[in-house]
């Protein structure tokens, strides 16, 4: 295969981590008289075999400490295999741990230059990218102040701009997506979409579902050091939203009156289509008062839908009911939701009892232009011109 | 096939990037000093006029030594520029540690750049030399261009010491503590502030010992040829299988640290 620029060969990586700190010769020369190793062997990375090739937008998803971060570092060639192997064609550009040691005794442009030499380019070809890198970085005017000058986040966003600048054959990002503010990050969403159609092949590992499936033209989900899946970034998507929504236990209950009491009923699957609808039953006992059940929707972190339901059935404590909530899921799009549930006096609207991420749920679907949760379902047509 | 890998060290990448690690470097060394680059000429400049006030004026060694407080100098200069830059080069891996776990390059150009700025500043302390070489009105010759190949031959020496020391440094941080104990008893017995002749009235074989030094013979080498004939030589006194030792030193300090370095060199990104 011609079009091969990353080639991973049943990779696997052992670290040895030394039990004590046996950095010292003393420690060292106690170990040995003891007859002690002194490290235990821990391996991140096992058997590991895939390819990239060039044009691709490939992301890496999994856990914390599943091995992303190894494996991104092999590829790198930071880190040596312990077996396998790791072939690259082509020159590599590597964003990592948010960024390349910059020297804060240098200033902005003379931290560029260095940081260009240490990805191999010249002076003069530094030059040609220059104005590109500081224009992208938007820091003209700090360009030639010390770096220890700068605060954190443009420090961070000067290294970002190095690395896609620079002009690579590949690019490795690690967790960008907490670079700068709101306006830089959309920035570089902006600008991941144009390399996304561009020729230029970048290996990207995230937490973020959303980007995957924006950005990436194929990924891979790892847990444990081994590929459980590679394919398209949808499947992986959702893999990985299901995978960790299982590690994730609701929340407890906070209660603002204990002789009241309220039980909920959720859906035994979590799995569902736009197709599916949702059933979620409360039971409350305990309260004489007029009350009103509060739900709303969580994506991404974010209540994005908050349903004050005031039209909750005023009566079905009095009469010994279980009321009934149902929810189409036809105007969502796939991904990843919560549900809180919270109970409220209808007098005054205050919490009695709130019930954070009651339910937790995963919506698939084929849809692939998606972004956010909320599904555009507006049709087009063509008319007559007016 | 071996050489034309050898020859890879100095690649055009490597080149770049070697050049843009000196030049950095050059501009830390005296970042927020006044006068700057000017102290790499003043500071042997006033080392001379110390040398000068204490030994010529109030001990009076070395009296039987043409020229002595030159032949002083020269000697402390080349053994600064020694332990400068194996020490320059033991720090250079392990200082850059951040660096290493983010990018991948060639770890040995770190540890050159390391001793190419103590070079640089060896030639700048060489010009003062030089200087007070003339004021004294030392006779130079053709033999005085000897100096250069004496240098080299210095810096390669220091090149595979730092190599070693820079590797072994990853491995186990005493060794800086170590080094600094171990330099400070070799300056002892390298005949850096005292004339080899002090020695020769006590006893002849602890002379022919401290020649088996290489910097010994580097630095009484350089003397002789830079500024005395008066300066004690390996080469008229040790047989020539013994005169082969400080060069048999040398080479296998450098096979050695080149091999160790190598082998180290793949997991310090880990080990730092």
């Amino acid at each position: 295969m011609k079009d091969v620029v990353i080639e991973v060969n049943s990779l696997t990586k052992t670290f040895k981590i030394p039990t004590e700190s046996s950095n010292g010769i003393k420690q060292k020369t106690i170990n040995y008289i003891k007859g002690k190793k002194g490290y235990r062997e821990f391996t991140p990375l096992k058997n590991i075999s895939f390819d990239i090739k060039k044009g691709e937008f490939f992301g890496i998803v999994g856990k914390n400490g599943s091995g992303k971060s190894t494996l991104l570092k092999s590829i790198a060639q930071i880190y040596s295999p312990t077996e396998g192997s790791v072939r690259v064609n082509g020159s590599l550009v590597p964003f990592i741990e948010l960024g390349v040691g910059f020297n804060p005794e240098l200033t902005g442009r003379e931290n560029v230059f260095l940081n260009g030499a240490l990805l191999g380019f010249s002076h003069k070809e530094m030059e040609l990218m220059y104005d590109d890198i500081v224009e992208f970085s938007e820091l003209a005017d700090f360009m030639e102040e010390k770096l220890k000058n700068y605060s954190s986040g443009m420090q961070v966003r000067l290294a970002f701009s190095v690395a896609i600048k620079a002009r690579g054959d590949i690019l490795m990002l690690d967790e960008v997506l907490a670079v700068g503010d709101a306006a830089f990050q959309q920035k570089c969403f902006d600008y991941f979409e144009k390399v996304k159609r561009s020729n230029q092949t970048v290996v990207f590992v995230t937490h973020d579902m959303n980007a995957v499936r924006r950005f990436c033209s194929r990924a891979m989900y790892i847990e444990n050091g081994t590929i459980k899946h590679i394919g398209s970034p949808q499947e992986i998507a959702d893999i990985y939203t299901e995978v960790n929504m299982d590690a994730v236990t609701s929340a407890e209950e906070e209660s603002h009156d204990d002789s009241v009491s309220m039980s909920v009923d959720i859906p035994s699957k979590k799995n569902f289509t736009q197709e599916d609808s949702i059933d979620i039953g409360v039971t409350v006992d305990g309260i004489a008062e007029d009350v009103f059940v509060n739900i709303s929707f969580v994506y991404g972190g974010f209540v994005f839908a908050d349903r004050n339901c005031r039209d909750t059935p005023s009566d079905f404590i009095q009469n010994n009911r279980r009321v009934n909530f149902n929810q189409s899921l036809d105007g969502f799009n796939p991904g990843k939701y919560d549900i809180h549930i919270s109970l409220h006096r209808r007098a005054d609207d205050g919490v009695i009892k709130h019930l954070p991420r009651a339910f937790s749920f995963i919506i698939t679907g084929k849809d692939d232009f998606r972004d956010g949760p909320m599904r555009i379902m507006g049709k087009w047509s063509v008319k007559k011109r007016g | 096939m071996y050489i034309m890998k050898w020859l890879e060290v100095f690649n055009r990448k490597n080149r770049i990037l070697l050049r843009e690690l000196v030049i950095t470097d050059f501009k830390l060394r005296y970042q927020g000093s006044a006068l700057g680059y000017v102290w790499s000429v003043l500071k042997p400049l006033f080392l001379f006029s110390i040398l000068y006030v204490v030994f010529d004026k109030f001990l009076g060694v070395g009296r039987n030594i043409e020229h002595f407080p030159v032949y002083l100098l020269l000697g402390i200069i080349l053994w600064n520029f020694f332990v400068e830059a194996t020490n320059q080069g033991l720090n250079s891996i392990v200082g850059r540690g951040d660096l290493l776990r983010k990018i991948n390059f060639p770890k040995y150009i770190v540890v050159i750049s390391g001793t190419v700025s103590s070079l640089i500043n060896l030639l700048f302390n060489m010009i003062v030399v030089l200087l007070f070489v003339l004021v004294n009105g030392v006779q130079l010759s053709w033999m005085s261009l000897l100096i250069v190949p004496l240098i080299i031959e210095l810096y390669i020496f220091a090149l595979g010491v730092a190599f070693f020391l820079s590797a072994l440094n990853v491995k186990s941080r005493d060794t800086g503590y170590l080094w600094e104990v171990f330099t400070q008893a070799a300056f002892y017995a390298t005949p850096v502030i005292y004339p080899m002749q002090m020695v020769s009235q006590k006893s002849s074989f602890a002379v022919d010992l401290l020649f088996l030094n290489p910097v010994a013979q580097i630095i009484q080498d350089s003397r002789y040829v830079l500024i005395t004939k008066d300066t004690m030589i390996m080469w008229n006194r040790l047989s020539p299988l013994m005169m082969s030792v400080p060069f048999l030193a040398i080479a296998i300090v450098v096979l050695f640290a080149v091999w160790y370095f190598k082998k180290q060199s793949k997991t310090f990104a880990e080990e730092i």
